[in-house]
């Protein structure tokens, strides 16, 4: 496998001897991943592999018109890349013109890593997670879970002069554990593996499964309830997914406003509650350009290059942006807006067990699972809880609950909430396949809406 | 493709490291994705996937290597590192891996019954098409956007394993989807409505033409349906009887029986990720699912069926089994090395993985409700129902991590009034518990109301997987069903 620069280079030589396009683009992206799953005290599977994604696009300029092709592999012979390239610029030749055509970015200049080799990863990388693992299979508790470690390296080139690269190291520790008939679940998120817990892990799901020792039923109903950070990021994850700014200014997302444009400016909450992306975030730190091979509502191929900078989505509690390309700014007459792939909303002082103790009666959940849009109007989702409901009472955790069906808009629960805790790094659990890197805080809502009893454990 | 030498390459070294079983999966996927906006290009990527994995018993572990690059030495080297990581998490593994014997399958080939592959019509032609469709939709009074999108896949796969079979395969599938949304400025609303066509192990002549899919007539009643639905009235929660249609219903049993029925699951196996399953093995032939009425098979072998393949990724042929008869739960869908778990002599063929880079795992068949033996039609059931709901296409979904506690929504729901549709109806979600909810069907149609639905992307398994699968299903009553009013559920009712 010849170098993922080496790559890079030749797609761009074969594009201008071709000469048949104005532009090209090339991403080349390298994978390494690891992973690790167990059940039942158990591995179950397991991996390793080695992979490459070639995305060769082509644009033809006509007058004020652009064409675009994209075409993407993960052959890895070198021999393909100019058969790729010519397929990106057939693609280019006879496609309408591109909707959110912009100039392409010019010379970055040479990154200095540029040539330095691609990182790797492997089993290996689990050698603390297995020992702890192997410990816990010991004992009496059930143990469910999965690690996992990606390593991507991805190189953008531009025939304008564009040369960009970043590492992502993605890693992750979840861990089910379950004991006569009650399920916990904890996890984190972690770059290189350097700083998991996994003792902690077990110890704070053994407590967990302590507070299971006694359970109660409770019927649907509205409930205070505080939601811990990873509940709080899955919803909020899908607020930030929903904030593109052509559907809003189209009038075709709950973030449009009546009357005719967006949200953009409404206070949602008192609270000093700002959500954002911020690819420098400590600890979350991620792609800070864009490097698109396909494009949407919210990413612009055009803007390849184009570095990500911090984006308050919610700033002091009142919507503050929404996503546009730069194609789509200039459109509507606002600034460009990308999201990173992080998302943080702090606002919040409070400890978890802080907000607990000074619960008179309520709900403390663990986890939300299988979210999904029932009306995107409001942006009304539904899904369950999961993995431990525990009822409050005088300011301590009394006894585990039944799970529920909730019915909620995470507009809405910013609307509502009423207080909010000092924000944690996170893993989410219902979006964790999309999004590790996530800082939230807890945030305690007066009535959240249980719409019905769920038998699942 | 060397195939051969890389199959010989990769098992040779497998078993010199010391694997007592190996194979190898050559696995190429080309996909095209087109997404268009109203009636303009947003984006058309063509993308091809190839590489290979490596999956070696080494002492009763499983151990699973892949590479992208694909060259014997390098499938030599896979195959080792593949040994390599069994031997290293060896002390993580409690439970011995044993596979289900399955007769040998030398030099087999299996192609899926498509009539125009998708990838000799051009990009070109294919935007044409969508486009054409979303102009038709555009000029419709009422209609203020359409997105229309088509995913075509064509996938091919060749297998090897040290007991000697050797199989290559391809399937082809489509999914077209166009949608119409209505803007309500003033009062900053919007309402949409999408097309039915399921998603098909068909080739393009599913989404160029009428010849498979009345596109002329869907997409010419689809503006005056959904200016209907926007003016239809607020739903009246409560236990109401539902006439379901198989646009609708072949979801609810994706859901509440496909995966339910997942032996992994069953026991354990996605409890941490896609969760487990009230339908435990200690319920297999006494729980009662559902009514008499009905019948639930899996297979792999119905004609277009996104599932349907030749062998699956443990070299198992394709086959077709009961789930649920008579409403007793009778079956599991099992790969080789759970149907010895299960206590059952040979696997029913339900191994699959998504890429060369995933370890395969139990994915599901084609899971479908049977029709009745009389053949009623829609109209039959809905002539049965005094004060009902009948609902048409899928849309939202969500069940709980047990398959027990579920909500769908739906494209279309018209109110029935003495057996008689009365008219849209809107905000409508219904909510269900699993056996509560099949014990109540009544009545279900017949042959001439049965029809494949399917997904493109159901997902499972950590790395996540994503697998394409169909559900053929008649036209169903059920009675007293819990509606809820979605507006009410948000609070703003």
């Amino acid at each position: 496998m010849i170098p993922a620069q080496q790559a890079v280079e030749l797609a761009l030589q074969a594009a201008e001897r071709s000469g048949r396009c104005d532009e090209t683009m090339v991403i080349v992206t390298d994978r390494a991943e690891a992973s690790l799953r167990w059940a039942g005290n158990s591995m179950t599977t397991n991996g390793v592999s080695t992979t490459r994604s070639t995305a060769v696009i082509a644009i033809v300029r006509r007058g004020s018109t652009a064409h675009v092709g994209t075409v993407r592999s993960s052959d890895v012979d070198p021999a393909v890349l100019p058969g790729l390239v010519e397929a990106a610029q057939d693609a280019a030749l006879a496609a309408p013109a591109a909707l959110d055509n912009a100039a392409l970015l010019t010379d970055s200049g040479v990154p200095d890593d540029w040539n330095e080799p691609v990182p790797q990863t492997g089993v290996d990388v689990f050698g603390d997670v297995a020992a702890s693992l192997a410990a816990g299979f010991g004992g009496s508790d059930r143990l469910y879970g999965f690690a996992h470690h990606l390593v991507e390296t991805t190189f953008l080139a531009t025939s304008t002069g564009v040369r960009r690269r970043f590492t992502q190291p993605t890693g992750s520790v979840e861990i089910n554990a379950k004991r006569d008939g009650a399920s916990a679940w904890a996890g984190v998120s972690t770059p290189w593996f350097a700083d998991v817990a996994t003792d902690g892990l077990l110890a704070e799901l053994s407590r967990r499964l302590d507070w299971s020792s006694r359970s109660v039923e409770l019927p649907a109903g509205r409930y205070e309830t505080l939601l811990p950070p990873s509940a709080v990021a899955d919803m909020m994850i899908y607020l930030g997914w929903s904030m593109d700014g052509r559907g809003a200014q189209e009038g075709r997302t709950a973030l449009c406003a009546p009357g005719g444009g967006t949200r953009v400016g409404e206070t949602l909450t008192e609270l000093d509650l700002t959500m954002y992306s911020d690819p420098a975030a400590p600890g979350l730190e991620c792609l800070p350009f864009v490097a698109a091979s396909s494009s949407s509502e919210t990413v612009s191929v055009f803007d390849n290059g184009l570095d990500i900078g911090r984006v308050d989505w919610i700033r002091d509690g009142a919507v503050n942006a929404l996503a546009y390309p730069r194609g789509a700014a200039v459109e509507f007459g606002v600034d460009p807006a990308v999201p990173a792939d992080n998302l943080l909303m702090t606002g919040g002082s409070a400890t978890l067990d802080e907000m607990v103790a000074r619960t008179e009666r309520g709900l403390l959940l663990t986890t939300l699972w299988y979210i999904r849009t029932v009306d995107p109007i409001t942006l009304l989702l539904t899904g369950l809880t999961r993995d431990g409901v525990y009822l409050i009472e005088d300011g301590r955790v009394v006894a585990a609950v039944n799970n529920f069906r909730f019915n909620e808009s995470p507009l809405d629960l910013l609307r509502r909430v009423a207080e909010a805790g000092v924000s944690e790094k996170t893993l989410p659990r219902e979006w964790g396949d999309w999004a590790t890197r996530a800082v939230m805080p807890p945030l305690r809502i007066p009535d959240f809406h249980m719409s019905s009893v769920s038998q699942a454990q | 493709m060397p195939r051969h030498r890389l199959a010989d390459a990769a098992l040779t070294a497998a078993r010199e490291a010391g694997a007592d079983y190996a194979d190898l999966r050559i696995h190429s996927l080309t996909t095209e994705v087109i997404q268009l906006r109203d009636g303009e290009l947003e984006t058309a990527v063509l993308d091809r996937e190839i590489g290979f994995a490596v999956r070696v018993i080494v002492d009763g572990t499983w151990g699973f290597a892949s590479h992208a690059e694909l060259a014997p030495e390098v499938a030599a080297e896979t195959a080792r590192r593949a040994v390599a990581v069994a031997n290293t998490l060896a002390p993580l593994n409690g439970e011995r891996v044993e596979l289900a014997p399955e007769p040998v399958h030398t030099d087999v080939t299996w192609v899926s019954g498509y009539r125009i592959d998708p990838f000799e019509v051009s990009t070109a032609d294919k935007i044409a098409v969508l486009g054409e469709y979303s102009g038709r939709l555009l000029a419709a009074d009422g209609v203020d956007h359409v997105s229309a999108m088509v995913n075509t896949v064509k996938e091919k796969t060749f297998y090897a394993d040290t007991f000697g079979s050797s199989i290559t395969q391809q399937r082809v599938r489509v999914m077209p989807v166009l949608e119409a949304v209505s803007i309500d400025s003033a009062a900053g609303g919007f309402e949409s409505m999408r097309t039915l066509a399921p998603p098909t192990a068909r080739g393009w002549e599913a989404v160029a033409g009428d010849a498979v899919w009345d596109w002329s007539a869907e997409l010419a009643e689809l503006p005056t349906l959904l200016a209907e639905k926007t003016k239809a009235p607020s739903v009246v929660p409560g236990l109401t009887d539902l006439v379901i249609d198989p646009t609708n219903l072949w979801l609810t049993i994706h859901e509440s029986i496909g995966h339910a029925t997942e032996y992994d699951r069953a026991i354990g196996y996605e409890a941490a990720y896609a969760g487990t399953s009230f339908a435990t093995p200690d319920k297999l032939n006494t729980l009662q699912y559902g009514s008499a009425l009905m019948n639930v098979t899996a297979d792999r072998t119905v004609e277009y069926g996104l599932a349907t393949t030749g062998f699956d990724d443990d070299g198992v042929a394709a086959q077709s089994w009961d789930l649920v008869r008579d409403g007793l739960f009778v079956g599991y869908q099992l790969d080789r090395v759970f149907a010895p778990r299960l206590g059952v002599a040979r696997s029913n063929g339900c191994s699959y993985a998504d890429s060369p880079h995933h370890v395969p795992i139990q994915r599901m068949a084609n899971v479908s409700l049977q029709p009745g033996s009389e053949d009623l039609s829609t109209d039959d059931l809905i002539a049965g129902v005094a004060n009902g709901i009948y609902v048409v296409g899928d849309k939202s979904w969500s069940i709980d991590m047990q398959r027990y506690n579920f909500q769908f929504t739906g494209q279309r729901f018209y109110r029935i009034r003495h057996g008689r549709l009365d008219g849209q109806l809107r905000d409508v979600a219904y909510q269900a518990t699993t056996t509560d909810f099949w014990n109540s069907m009544e009545a279900v149609g017949g042959p001439s109301t049965w029809r494949l639905g399917g997904a493109f992307n159901c997902g499972k398994a950590q790395p996540g997987q994503v697998a394409a699968v169909s559900h053929g299903c008649p036209s169903a009553l059920f009675r007293g069903v819990n509606v809820l009013n979605t507006r009410a559920e948000a609070g703003q009712a």
